[in-house]
């Protein structure tokens, strides 16, 4: 069947002309990686591979020699022979003891992985639709981290920078060579916690902790991706990790302590509409997943947030939002009054994707979303919101 | 629809043999007939009208990823492609065909009259196009259609807005449709065998389906029972999968699982027995081992009821779970070896020639291997937790379900079409199909194992710069697959309607009785049960 071949070529000749023509960087394997775990599971990878490329060599090569000689075009005359048990039994023991080759040191590697004992440092990730948090445990702090990617970019008005949907705006800072525990859990939906660098991936389950290790051998930047399905912007939460050495770490972990004391103190003073404005701005971001940047949700799903903007969807949606005073009777969005938009920042619509952020957002950043809400895009309702009022309404 | 018309009028010209009495005419024939190749061809119509829509929601996917950013479609849409396009090809286009398969060859390969259970045939397809409409029907709902992908994890599919009832409405149908076919079968197989066709003496096809059917009865209703949990946990406060209300979402994935492994081999089991029968014919050569592919094809079945963690290495399981789930599923490899090898053995020493069923036969030997192979890489636990839910994945099981299952499929459309219109097919343009197919196919999903190692996650609709040369070539790649199936349309049209006269046995080393009825094969076929020798049994 040398008919088989322009197959083959075809798709040399299309790889061919793109690697001529393009810049990029064509990775074909997976990434050794950077801690002791990935090396070895990139090693078993490349064992498991070359094995079946092996026996892909023979078994194919038999058929198509057979195919070549055995046709009818060139003289051949079929043989009757079938049925030998021992040729049979022959090919199914051959096979086993290769997979006894085979997992003998998967299961090293699996007892390896497995043990989370001994760490130097937990930190607990956490999945959100669709952020990461990162809680140092015992350290008091603990951050938020979303992608950074400008929506210009992802729409195509602007050029794609070069690390385009892998960058975040605060990555998870670690230690090099020390053994870090890492913890994974979600607050809403499954998602999975994936570093290709430091060789696995581990679902992060709401009401379940998962434990996974990592010795990270060198310091750098390491960018990875959520891995399991979590809804609209699964595509769009990043995970970037930063190895530093002992020093830096040190110097890090002391100058965001020191920058969550101050971020405390803040909620206690009075603050001016501009600076709750530009906060209110930087929080909504994470609002605009669904609510849109320009504040006009998506038809259907997730509601505008403009003053007199239709709105239309399931009746399930539609009630809670009548009964708080956030939608006419004609079908209208109405900005309705401080306390019940503060509730459903804080508490959520309980039986619709709004969640609660009471535990997400300081009282400073749930004051400045719900300025920046009520004064943007048309709307105008002039009131600054205190932090101090926040509280209260906790 | 014009597919079932052109069919029809096929049929209606194919048994104008006057010494029988004629079915009713119009719509109300295929509405009420009990007849097993009127059901079996409206099987067939439907499978192939569902894999133009699965396909074109493909392409949807495939077009948006032709380029890093978002142009075509919104994330939310985008999602519901995948969705969509999983469960339309998985139920409405694979599994359809195969029991099309069935209704049409089982009885003649047996040498029974018809289906045992004729009545519950009818009913059994018609529930089809009712449970589809309602599927594709939610993609108009407020909210859109399911987006949570085919798997329907909570608490994931619990955000899926008006659709949801409708979804779970529809997959109860496809159940019930699944079970009842599956009883149908077994009780065909079972029951009506011709005096002297015991069960080793079987053809392949025969043997795989009874297998399947078994399996179908054990999953769906599990399956149906994981889906009426998530309506439960919607709707009626239950929490079963909900860890807040002392539930699991981890038990969803364990019993979807027990459904979903089995299911992957529902899908491949009979493309088995098609190649079977394939490769023996155009080797003109009987198969090499007959017993020991039954015994593979049992093992498979019964190992496929031990591996479903194999899934979910990621979601945390102790230990030793992932140690047994890793040496099950690698156990796999054995049976599925013994059946590779069987095949190549087969045309050792044969005397072979490439129609167009054969090309498919040996492309799905070739491919399905390697779509094998990745598989037997990804029952590795600790290298799956870098494979587990990327484009490797997604190269893997659509290389056993693309030129694995269609492609068998596309085998048995050609292998039997002369039977079924009494003309043969279109040679040149089958064999143009088939080219176009296995390199559109190949350019498809190779590159995408490229992209999985690399790093790319599945599901997602927009993607990092370094993805992008290889989402460009597998696009490509994608259209050219896609569009070539409207070859097979064609072919497929023009054989119903006319083309050389087909013999009783037009492929020169092909044995079973369905080559010993006149082609077409008349509305009634072995109202006199044949006689069944050890020469003519399989070949």
């Amino acid at each position: 069947m040398s008919a088989f071949r322009p197959c083959g070529l075809a798709a040399t000749g299309v790889l061919g002309l793109w690697s001529a023509a393009v810049h990029a960087d064509f990775q074909l394997n997976m990434t050794p990686g950077v801690t002791a775990v990935s090396h070895r599971i990139y090693e078993l990878h490349m064992l498991i591979f070359w094995i079946c490329v092996a026996i892909g060599i023979v078994v194919f090569g038999v058929m198509f020699w057979s195919v070549y000689h055995h046709r009818k075009s060139r003289g051949a005359v079929a043989a009757q022979f079938h049925e030998s048990t021992t040729i049979e039994i022959a090919w199914t023991i051959v096979p086993v003891l290769i997979l006894v080759g085979m997992a003998i040191p998967a299961t090293k590697t699996l007892v390896q992985m497995e043990d989370t004992s001994n760490a130097d440092l937990t930190i607990k990730v956490t999945g959100y639709q669709w952020k990461w948090r990162y809680d140092y445990l015992g350290e008091d702090i603990g951050f938020y981290s979303s992608l950074k990617t400008d929506a210009r970019q992802i729409h195509g008005e602007t050029d794609k920078g070069e690390h385009y949907l892998l960058e975040v705006d605060r990555p998870l800072v670690v230690p090099v060579g020390r053994k870090v525990r890492i913890l994974t859990t979600a607050s809403d939906v499954i998602h999975a916690w994936w570093v290709p660098a430091l060789g696995w991936k581990r679902d992060a389950i709401p009401g379940f902790v998962n434990e996974s290790w990592a010795k990270i051998d060198q310091p750098g930047t390491y960018r990875g991706q959520c891995a399991e399905l979590c809804g609209k912007d699964h595509g769009f939460m990043p995970i970037v990790v930063v190895a530093m050495n002992q020093p830096d770490y040190d110097k890090w972990l002391a100058d965001t302590k020191a920058a969550a004391a101050s971020e405390r103190n803040s909620a206690d003073r009075v603050w001016g509409k501009a600076e709750l404005m530009a906060k209110g701005a930087e929080v909504y971001r994470s609002c605009a997943a669904c609510h849109q940047a320009s504040g006009e949700g998506i038809a259907g799903m997730f509601p505008p947030l403009i003053h007199g903007k239709p709105f239309s969807g399931p009746e399930a949606l539609l009630e809670p939002l009548r009964t708080r005073g956030f939608l006419s009777a004609d079908g209208k969005i109405t900005v309705g009054p401080l306390d019940k938009h503060a509730e459903i920042v804080l508490k959520g619509i309980p039986g619709t994707p709004m969640a609660g952020y009471a535990g997400q957002l300081s009282d400073v950043e749930v004051a400045a979303v719900l300025t920046y809400i009520r004064n943007s895009w048309g709307n105008d309702f002039g009131d600054a919101v205190q932090p101090s009022m926040i509280k209260t309404l906790r | 629809m014009t597919a079932t018309t052109a069919g029809h009028d096929a049929v209606h010209d194919g048994h104008d043999h006057g010494h029988e009495h004629a079915p009713p005419r119009g719509l109300w024939r295929w509405l009420s007939t009990t007849n097993h190749k009127d059901i079996g061809t409206m099987y067939l119509v439907l499978s192939l009208t569902m894999f133009f829509i699965g396909g074109a929601m493909a392409l949807v996917i495939r077009a948006e990823l032709f380029r890093p950013g978002l142009q075509l479609v919104e994330p939310m849409f985008f999602n519901q492609m995948t969705t969509m396009h999983a469960l339309v090809m998985i139920f409405g286009a694979v599994m359809p065909a195969f029991v099309g398969l069935a209704n049409w060859l089982i009885p003649m390969m047996v040498g029974a009259p018809d289906m045992a259970l004729p009545r519950m045939n009818n009913w059994s397809f018609w529930i089809m196009p009712f449970a589809f409409a309602l599927l594709l029907s939610t993609l108009f709902m407020d909210g859109g259609g399911p987006a949570g992908g085919w798997t329907l994890y909570p608490p994931l599919s619990l955000q899926t807005g008006a659709a949801f009832p409708f979804v779970i409405l529809s997959i109860h149908m496809m159940g019930v449709s699944s079970v009842m076919g599956a009883i149908n079968i077994i009780a065909t197989i079972l029951n009506l065998r011709a005096p002297g066709m015991t069960l080793m003496r079987m053809p392949l096809f025969v043997w795989t389906w009874l297998i399947t059917a078994y399996l179908l009865i054990a999953v769906m209703p599990v399956l149906a029972g994981a889906v009426t949990m998530l309506l439960t946990d919607k709707y009626f406060g239950t929490s079963f999968f909900n860890a807040a209300g002392g539930g699991d979402p981890v038990m969803f994935q364990h019993i979807f699982w027990f459904f979903g492994h089995p299911e992957v081999y529902i899908m491949i089991l009979p493309a088995f027995g098609i190649v079977s029968q394939i490769i023996p014919t155009f080797a003109r050569k009987p198969l090499f081992g007959y017993a020991s592919m039954v015994y593979a094809t049992a093992s498979i079945a019964f190992l496929s009821f031990i591996v479903w963690g194999h899934h979910m290495f990621t979601v945390g399981m102790p230990l030793a779970g992932e140690l047994f789930f890793m040496y099950a599923t690698m156990l796999i490899a054995v049976p599925t070896g013994v059946k590779v090898f069987n095949w190549i053995s087969t045309m050792w020493r044969g005397s072979m020639t490439f129609e167009t069923p054969m090309l498919f036969a040996i492309a799905f030997v070739v491919l399905f291997t390697i779509g094998g192979f990745s598989g037997l890489m990804l029952a590795i636990a600790p290298a799956d937790f870098q494979y587990q839910d990327t484009y490797f994945v997604v190269a893997h099981f659509h290389y056993v379900l693309v030129p694995g299952a269609v492609f068998s499929i596309m085998a048995a459309a050609y292998y039997w079409l002369p039977k079924w219109t009494g003309h043969m097919y279109d040679e040149k343009l089958g064999r143009l199909h088939f080219w176009c197919s296995a390199i559109g196919v190949n350019i498809l999903f190779f590159p995408q194992h490229f992209l999985g190692l690399a790093g790319m996650p599945r599901r997602i609709p927009d993607y990092a710069l370094q993805f992008a040369e290889f989402n460009m070539i597998s696009s490509i790649g994608a259209f050219i697959f896609g569009f070539s199936q409207l070859i097979f349309l064609w072919v497929v049209i023009k054989c119903v309607r006319g083309g050389e006269p087909a013999p009783a046995k037009p492929w020169e080393g092909a044995h079973g009785l369905e080559w010993t009825v006149p082609s077409p094969a008349p509305h009634h076929t072995f109202q006199t049960p044949p006689q069944i020798t050890e020469a003519e049994a399989h070949s």
